[in-house]
């Protein structure tokens, strides 16, 4: 298995967007690859053959009626906000995606 | 982080591109389905609702909240994939689609992925051929799937309003989670110049056909219809788009264009973009794989953001749903509901109804063809419908600027007033006169004839004096008709009309002065 | 006078039921002693107390006015901080929720209420369940009343700690690896990770999706059967629960004899790398098994060497994607970034999140996210699913053989506080033998089988039945507690040192 680099701790950080501090990186970037390491025996089994299992139990078809149930009064909804305004959740400028 | 352009970049004249360029398409629209609840929640989806008053901790992805499929999204799904000749599948999974957005409450999307619902179909669209006829073009469709909305953003501050450049943002949840079906073509090869059109045709097609499913308001000004515009081109090695030379040239690098809400800008924005990426490839410069976004103001697009790892969606099966999986008895079941292809429906009309195909279009075009049906199943002739409906109605109701069925007159009221007609009870003058009082609300057509005293007169004596008068007073025009004249005939025909203030039978007016001059 | 703490939940029931004592008097005692031993114990993180005792009261007016009541009305119990509670801050053991108040009540509390059941408040935990030792929780680890310097194991060591300390006889417990059962297993108390889907997830934090499972904490099988009964069954909110009646597990509790049973020991989690007083107390619990009545029989179950690995991959995948929500937009902790004027959303999620989560979280969602990205996935995500099958199978195979499983709960003892806190690797070992139940999806059961001789701390013997047959796990567990407690005296708790008589350590 490929070793898992301080870069691509980094970059994949940046996926999760959690923004690590250099000291997180070091610290985390030994124990990840060591970690990726060992995860990747699952490698050893020959499964080519063997469907993946998604969902442990082999349930189909649940679904609920359309029938309008209450949603939470507005307060409810806005209670927990770190910030609100005009009915609505504010929140830090967005940058650069559609 | 991508360099941004406001105005409009150089583009290449349309038939100088086509010259040299052979133009792919593909397109993805998004409709919002018309449930009464959210794809996942109970919420409702009532369009423009007071904000964050249609969420619940599922649709704003509190800690532990759990999704359940909407049933009846699931049908309509499946109706949607069955009108656009799809196969569905026997069994298929939602997946997740992870990406951070403010307006998406759990920071990924509910989707599908590898497994959509319903797969490998086509549209066939009628375009104009540029020679006052219609050609067909078969639009595939790779696949329909079932996926959520999300919130909507207002963005505060800043110079512009767009997202660039705001302070902050400030989010409502009630669009978030409504039921979505993304609905992606194969590449669009070999439309050649008429790209453009056939882009608009699709999405109109796409359109009517919902609507006639009634699974969607498709209202592209309210949102509930989206389309994604994909171009691409390609060196032009044929004069024929669909050869089989042209189709072996490999694709070339699209964009995305989103933002594309009205029809008109469907086609607005595929001709832009085919001529803008016409004058980057010109330059010598690479096409970059980006989102663009289309303005309607200015008629131009401008780059979102490139195509990156942000695009790293980590797709994988939802493990709080379990999969979906239709019987043969629910498709077979749900096919059955389908209603009759609009293409087809139209051809059977006009057939029906012998309507020429520059009349059919009329009735289409004014968007007449359903109250004009309602109007001969309850008794008119086809002709008189479409005379009515697309003639004195379309008029006034263009001019008072409602729909045409809007006005208070109803398919039974304009067959009765053709009955009235047909019996001779009114003539068409009188007809009209009916029909102000319809529109005038004074009631039904024979209730307006009797309250006006509009009727013919059927008393055969006073014609008769009528004819007798009129020809005593103009003996010169007596005789051009008993010389032969026979179309001179119409000046006597008014002044008996006059004689007997509009009330009398023209035709009967007529037979009655030739039989008295003795040339009948 | 009785300490009305030490009773099981099932003799609060009837005296309750008898009029012996109030429901009031009930609660206070355990809210007292809380009082007194949170402190140290570290047990719970929030307290009830206004909201535990009002139910009582009414619960004790319903009954002198001779309504009739659920079988537990008035019996308290503690929910761990992964459920959601109208009105009770519910944190996940995470500052980033620091504070947050649910508006909603999860199915599982939901069904408390229906049941008449004091909430006492919510028990301390690792992180998001990230854990085996209750040492990632950000509020301080909780002790192991065994030992203060123990670990009372994890994610759900709030909740076994204080089922083992009397602050409560039943507890709620989350079980995505073990949780329920390691935590049960290292403080000598009974607890059960039912069937997938068989109790509701709805409002239940999630850790891994299609590996969580909520289930009872208590002190004995029975009392573990009782509250069973009280959150199990189906729930329309929850997708993937099961629409079929709830086993018969309250009747099963009743078993006193297992004639006729067919008992495999599961080679793979019974031997190597288990300490020798685990062993041993497994080894003798096996034989009382037979003496029950019980065939005992050798399985294998040949991938389960790959069910860590494997777990350790599905397990940060499906956590990354259900911890993103924690973004600081909607709810929960927000931070901008340092010396950053004006920060863009992506840069407070950024900070927001590097803030609010500990290293173990961290680590399981950058894990999880390189597992699922793009190059990576057929590799670790998809092979890890393609092991779970194979883990499944094994099982399959496992159960045409014997009707039910047995292990021990955990390789070890409760292990010293801070001993693995720099080592993840050697912690996610502690769920060696717990973990395979979760992947397949089959129920669980811990109960205590005595002492290890090295340490004198307990040992739990883990019981595995087919998915659905839940009630074997009561009935094998039910005739072994019984034979125990009837070798030994009583309850192996009885054997504990008080809390008060321990050393507090700095």
């Amino acid at each position: 298995m490929s070793a898992l680099s301080r870069d691509d701790v980094a970059h994949v950080a940046m996926l999760a967007r959690i923004q690590l501090s250099e000291a997180e990186l070091d610290r985390l970037a030994g124990q990840l690859d060591q970690i990726v390491g060992w995860v990747g025996q699952v490698n050893e089994v020959a499964a080519a053959d063997v469907p993946p299992t998604s969902h442990p139990l082999p349930l189909t078809n649940v679904t609920r009626p359309d029938e309008v149930r209450p949603s939470l009064a507005v307060e409810q909804a806005l209670a927990a906000a770190p910030m609100a305004q005009e009915q609505r959740f504010a929140v830090p400028r967005i940058l650069d995606e559609d | 982080m991508s360099t941004r352009t406001r105005t409009a970049e150089t583009v290449v004249p349309f038939e100088e591109v086509m010259r040299r360029f052979d133009p792919v398409m593909g397109l993805e629209v998004h409709v919002e389905l018309n449930t009464a609840t959210k794809m996942f929640c109970g919420c409702a989806t009532e369009f423009g609702a007071e904000p964050n008053t249609q969420v619940c901790p599922v649709c704003l992805g509190l800690p532990g909240a759990l999704p359940v499929v909407n049933h009846a999204a699931v049908e309509s799904a499946i109706r949607i994939g069955l009108a656009l000749n799809c196969e569905i599948a026997s069994w298929c999974r939602f997946a997740r689609k992870n990406y951070f957005y403010p307006d998406m409450p759990k920071n990924f999307q509910t989707s599908q992925y590898d497994e959509p619902i319903a797969f490998g179909g086509y549209l066939d669209v009628e375009h104009d051929d540029g020679a006052g006829g219609t050609e067909v073009f078969r639009v595939g469709i790779e696949r329909a799937h079932m996926e959520e909305d999300t919130g909507k953003s207002l963005h505060v501050g800043g110079s512009t309003g767009r997202i660039h450049g705001a302070d902050y943002s400030l989010v409502d949840y009630n669009r978030a989670g409504i039921p979505l079906i993304e609905i992606v073509t194969t590449p669009l090869t070999g439309a050649g110049e008429r790209a453009p059109e056939i882009a608009k045709a699709y999405v109109s097609a796409l359109r009517d056909l919902l609507k006639a499913l009634g699974v969607s308001d498709v209202r592209m000004e309210q949102g509930s219809m989206r389309c994604d515009a994909n171009v691409s081109l390609r060196a032009k090695v044929s004069d024929d788009p669909a050869s089989v030379e042209q189709a072996a040239v490999p694709l070339g690098t699209r964009t995305e264009t989103k933002n594309v809400n009205s029809l008109r800008s469907v086609e607005r924005a595929v001709r832009y973009e085919i001529t803008r990426h016409a004058a980057v490839l010109d330059s010598g410069s690479p096409i970059t794989q980006e989102t663009r976004h289309w303005h309607e103001d200015t008629g131009v697009t401008t780059s979102g953001r490139p195509k990156s790892d942000a695009d790293d969606y980590r797709y994988f099966p939802e493990p709080d749903l379990v999969p979906v999986a239709p019987t043969r008895e629910d498709v077979e079941r749900l096919r059955a509901t389908l209603p009759e292809p609009p293409q087809e429906r139209r051809k059977r009309l006009q057939a029906d109804w012998g309507y020429s195909d520059l009349e059919m279009r009329d009735v289409v075009n004014a968007g007449a063809l359903e109250v004009i049906e309602d109007t001969v199943a309850a008794g008119a002739t086809p002709a008189a419908a479409r005379k009515w409906w697309t003639g004195e109605l379309a008029r006034r109701a263009n001019s008072e600027g409602v729909e045409v069925t809007a006005m208070g007159v109803t398919p039974a009221h304009v067959a009765e007033l053709d009955g009235l007609v047909r019996d001779g009870r009114l003539n068409d003058s009188m007809a009209r006169q009916v029909l102000e009082g319809v529109l005038a609300g004074e009631g039904g057509p024979a209730e307006v004839a009797d309250a006006r005293g509009l009727e013919l007169v059927q008393d055969d004596g006073a014609l008769e004096a009528a004819v007798d008068k009129v020809i005593a007073a103009h003996p010169d025009v007596a005789d051009k008709i008993r010389d032969g004249k026979v179309q001179a005939a119409g000046a006597l025909i008014g002044q008996v009309m006059k004689e007997m203030r509009g009330q009398a039978d023209a035709a009967k007016a007529r037979a009655l002065i030739l039989e008295r001059l003795g040339v009948s | 006078m009785t300490d009305l703490t030490r009773l099981t939940a099932a003799r609060m029931a009837e005296g309750l039921a008898a009029g012996d004592f109030t429901s009031e008097a009930l609660t206070q005692a355990h809210l007292d002693r809380i009082e007194r031993l949170n402190p140290v114990l570290n047990a719970y993180l929030q307290v009830d107390t206004e909201g535990a005792l009002a139910t009582a009261r009414a619960v004790d007016a319903a009954r002198a006015a001779g309504e009739s009541l659920p079988r537990l009305a008035g019996v308290p119990v503690a929910v761990k901080d992964i459920a959601c509670t109208v009105g009770i801050p519910t944190t996940a053991g995470s500052r980033m929720l620091e504070g947050w108040v649910p508006p909603y009540d999860a199915t599982i509390v939901t069904r408390l209420k229906e049941a008449r059941m004091p909430i006492l408040g919510k028990t301390n935990m690792d992180e998001f369940a990230m854990g085996s030792s209750t040492e990632h929780s950000a509020y301080g680890p909780t002790r192991n009343p065994w030992d203060l310097e123990r670990i009372p194991g994890g994610s759900g060591g709030g909740s076994s700690a204080a089922v083992a300390a009397y602050l409560a006889p039943l507890a709620i417990g989350s079980d995505t690896g073990g949780s329920i059962r390691q935590p049960a297993a290292v403080t000598g108390t009974v607890g059960t990770k039912p069937t997938y889907g068989g109790v509701s997830r709805y409002g239940v934090i999630a850790l891994a999706s299609s590996l969580d499972q909520i289930g009872p904490c208590a002190r004995t099988v029975a009392d573990a059967a009782l509250l069973h009964e009280v959150v199990a069954g189906h729930d329309p909110m929850d997708s993937t629960s099961i629409d079929a009646p709830v086993p018969p597990v309250l009747e099963a509790s009743a078993t006193r004899d297992l004639t006729g049973l067919r008992v495999g020991v599961v080679r793979e989690i019974s031997g190597e790398g288990f300490q020798a007083g685990v062993l041993a107390r497994f080894e003798e619990a096996v034989e009382e098994l037979k003496a029950l009545g019980a065939e005992v029989v050798e399985v294998s179950c040949p991938h389960f060497r790959y069910a860590m690995a494997a777990y350790y991959l599905i397990l940060p995948s499906e956590a990354s994607s259900n911890l993103a929500r924690y973004d600081a937009m909607r709810y929960g902790l927000r931070v901008g970034p340092d010396g950053v004027d004006s920060p863009s959303a992506e840069q407070v999620m950024g900070a927001s999140r590097d803030a609010g989560f500990g290293d173990e979280v961290k680590r399981r969602i950058i894990l999880g996210t390189y597992a699922l990205s793009s190059g990576y996935y057929d590799a670790y995500y998809g092979q890890a699913q393609k092991v779970r099958t194979l883990i499944a199978r094994d099982f399959e195979a496992a159960f045409s053989q014997a009707d039910v499983l047995v292990s021990p709960t955990a390789p070890t003892t409760a292990f010293r506080i801070g001993d693995q806190t720099e080592d993840p690797m050697t912690m996610y070992l502690n769920d060696i033998a717990t973990i395979p139940a979760n992947l397949a999806g089959v129920p669980g059961l811990s109960l205590p089988v005595g002492v290890a001789d090295e340490d004198g701390l307990p040992v739990g013997l883990q019981v595995l039945a087919p998915a659905t047959e839940d009630q074997r796990l009561y009935a094998v567990a039910a005739a072994l507690e019984e034979r125990l407690h009837t070798a030994w005296g009583g309850p192996v708790l009885d054997r504990a040192p008080t809390v008060e008589s321990q050393e507090v350590p700095a």
